[in-house]
């Protein structure tokens, strides 16, 4: 079985957030980057985890220009077999995605896995946009996957609470907590990567189909208003008549 | 050029997240100067679907199908974009919800229309939508660069006004077939009687300050008498006191209620990036250094096992 990991780099959780440019650029200064959480926590362990069991190969995949490739190492050092670049910055999701589907369909992958969404513009729509380039099944949110026979079995979560579905491949999944747990690399991880295969290929052509055309902060919060412990009845007075919120 | 609304049900109900999705196709409609139309997916009764139009649709395309009673991206983003083809729409709001999410990239490929994962409110003047973007510390406004638009509207994001109208309800014949899906329904596993999380107003959430999982009774009874969800904190559903759906956070679920109350949470970031975006926060923590309370718009200081149950006498009182 081949399994394609899209991994996307992202800020850390701890990042300042700010901007430039008039605001319409993130602000990469001092900011620390690092693997998407649930790419590399889930989507990535469990394919490696599925290969171990099943055979077959783990395939990380980022679209992104060469710095990124400190992060598909250390993708490597966890333990996947080979990784492919697409050098081109991610312009949109839809560029993205497209350039994915394309390596995923022409290489003939058998399941793609991803994380359930980026922890930078929070959009969960990788996933759906490469299975739809497949013509392929796509369930999300998933907490728990089995594949035996060519069929999967997945649960997925829905408004309080899960369903059990089955899908035959090619398939795409996006994984959440529950399916894997997170893999530290060893120092014998770290030393394979280094000779493993990484191909760097070309982006198709396609254009993005969305621009964002300035970022806004939040309003700043006018402070914590304290109610003392033994007076809560004050703390509903104010949720009804200043907050209004019951 | 009608905007068409995708409904999403479940046991032939429209969610709560597909009404505010056809209120905010109406509002969208009503500035474009054309109609709503809503396409229904799935066995439901003929007034259920009608009372749509309390919501705003004038018309609602039904595929009253039990084929379509469980939800699958593949074959229903076919049946949507049938129906957008059947309405003339060059729009599509869907909620962003967890079928949305998987349903709205779909459409997004299959029309080649800029989407919008997750708008947080109408357009501004320039046509752009802003979306909470990097775990709700900031937010982008998302200009769409082709004619077709894909809107997934976040929960909780447009305050919906009836209008006493009933929608048209007209058959629909997709014409997706059981090949179309690509995954089969076997079960589904959810608690009766409570609110989604991801659908609620309110939500009570506690943490590992409530030292262990038989002390939710009081989190619960607070829960109901405010008729509120519950949630809980990473480590709690780690050590499985309660279960992973309930986890609200940066690893589960991202909730934006009008009224978000954290009891014994000290208020880390990942928590936060799960519930910043809520428009009311209530800290109650007995620690006065807890993260939180920079977060929170009202505090208190105190112990949980005094606190809480002063608080639920509290409301009690006001409910009656």
């Amino acid at each position: 079985m081949k399994i394609l990991v899209p991994i996307s780099k992202v800020p850390d959780t701890t990042a300042k957030i700010a901007f430039t440019n008039n605001n319409t650029e993130f602000d990469t200064n001092n900011v620390q980057f690092i693997i998407n959480p649930t790419d590399e926590w889930y989507a990535l362990v469990r394919a490696i985890e599925l290969v171990e069991k099943n055979g077959g190969s783990v395939t990380v995949i980022n679209v992104g220009p060469a710095a990124n490739e400190q992060f598909i190492r250390k993708a490597l050092a966890i333990g996947a077999n080979d990784a492919v670049r697409v050098d081109a910055e991610p312009k949109d999701a839809f560029f993205t995605a497209s350039q994915i589907a394309d390596y995923a369909k022409a290489n003939a992958y058998d399941l793609v896995l991803t994380g359930k969404e980026t922890i930078d513009y929070n959009g969960a729509q990788i996933g759906g946009m490469i299975a739809e380039f497949m013509d392929a099944g796509y369930v999300s949110l998933v907490t728990r996957l089995d594949i035996e026979d060519g069929k999967a079995s997945i649960n997925r979560e829905i408004e309080g609470g899960e369903e059990v579905v089955e899908a035959s491949l090619p398939l795409v999944i996006s994984a959440q907590k529950g399916m894997a747990e997170q893999r530290i690399p060893n120092m014998r991880g770290i030393m394979q990567a280094r000779t493993k295969p990484l191909t760097v290929i070309p982006a198709n052509g396609n254009s993005p189909l969305v621009n964002i055309a300035a970022y806004h902060l939040p309003a700043e919060k006018d402070g914590c208003t304290y109610v003392d412990a033994d007076n809560v009845g004050e703390l509903v007075r104010l949720l009804h008549e200043e907050a209004k919120v019951i | 050029m009608s905007v068409l609304v995708y409904i999403d049900q479940s046991n032939g109900a429209a969610k709560k997240a597909s009404l505010e999705a056809a209120f905010y196709g109406k509002t969208l409609a009503a500035a474009k100067g054309t109609d709503a139309v809503g396409v229904y997916l799935g066995e439901a009764s003929e007034s259920d679907v009608a009372e749509l139009g309390n919501y705003g649709l004038n018309k609602v395309l039904h595929a009253n199908d039990a084929m379509f009673n469980n939800f699958d991206s593949k074959a229903f983003a076919k049946a949507v974009v049938a129906a957008a083809s059947q309405a003339g729409a060059q729009t599509i709001v869907v909620p962003f919800n967890q079928n949305g999410k998987q349903l709205g990239p779909r459409l997004s490929v299959r029309l080649n229309a800029g989407y919008v994962p997750g708008a947080s409110a109408l357009p501004n003047a320039d046509g752009q939508y802003s979306k909470a973007v990097f775990s709700g510390k900031s937010f982008a406004d998302y200009d769409i660069q082709t004619e077709s638009q894909i809107i997934g509207l976040s929960a909780n994001s447009i305050q919906i006004e009836k209008s006493g109208d009933s929608a048209a309800v007209e058959a629909f014949d997709s014409g997706v077939i059981a090949d179309d899906f690509a995954t089969t329904h076997i079960k589904k596993e959810v608690l009766e009687g409570e609110i989604p999380l991801t659908e609620a107003e309110k939500v009570v959430s506690a943490g590992r300050g409530l030292k262990g999982p038989e002390n939710w009774g009081m989190i619960e009874d607070l829960a109901k008498a405010l008729g509120a969800a519950t949630a809980c904190s990473r480590p709690v559903s780690d050590i499985g006191w309660r279960p992973h759906h309930e986890h609200v956070g940066q690893t589960g679920v991202t909730v934006k209620p009008n009224l978000y109350i954290a009891i014994g949470i000290s208020g880390a970031i990942q928590h936060l990036a799960g519930v910043n975006q809520s428009k009311v926060m209530v800290v109650i923590n007995n620690d006065p250094e807890a993260p939180f309370f920079k977060a929170a718009d009202y505090g208190i200081v105190g112990d949980a096992f005094d606190v809480v149950p002063k608080l639920l006498e509290e409301v009690k009182a006001f409910n009656a």
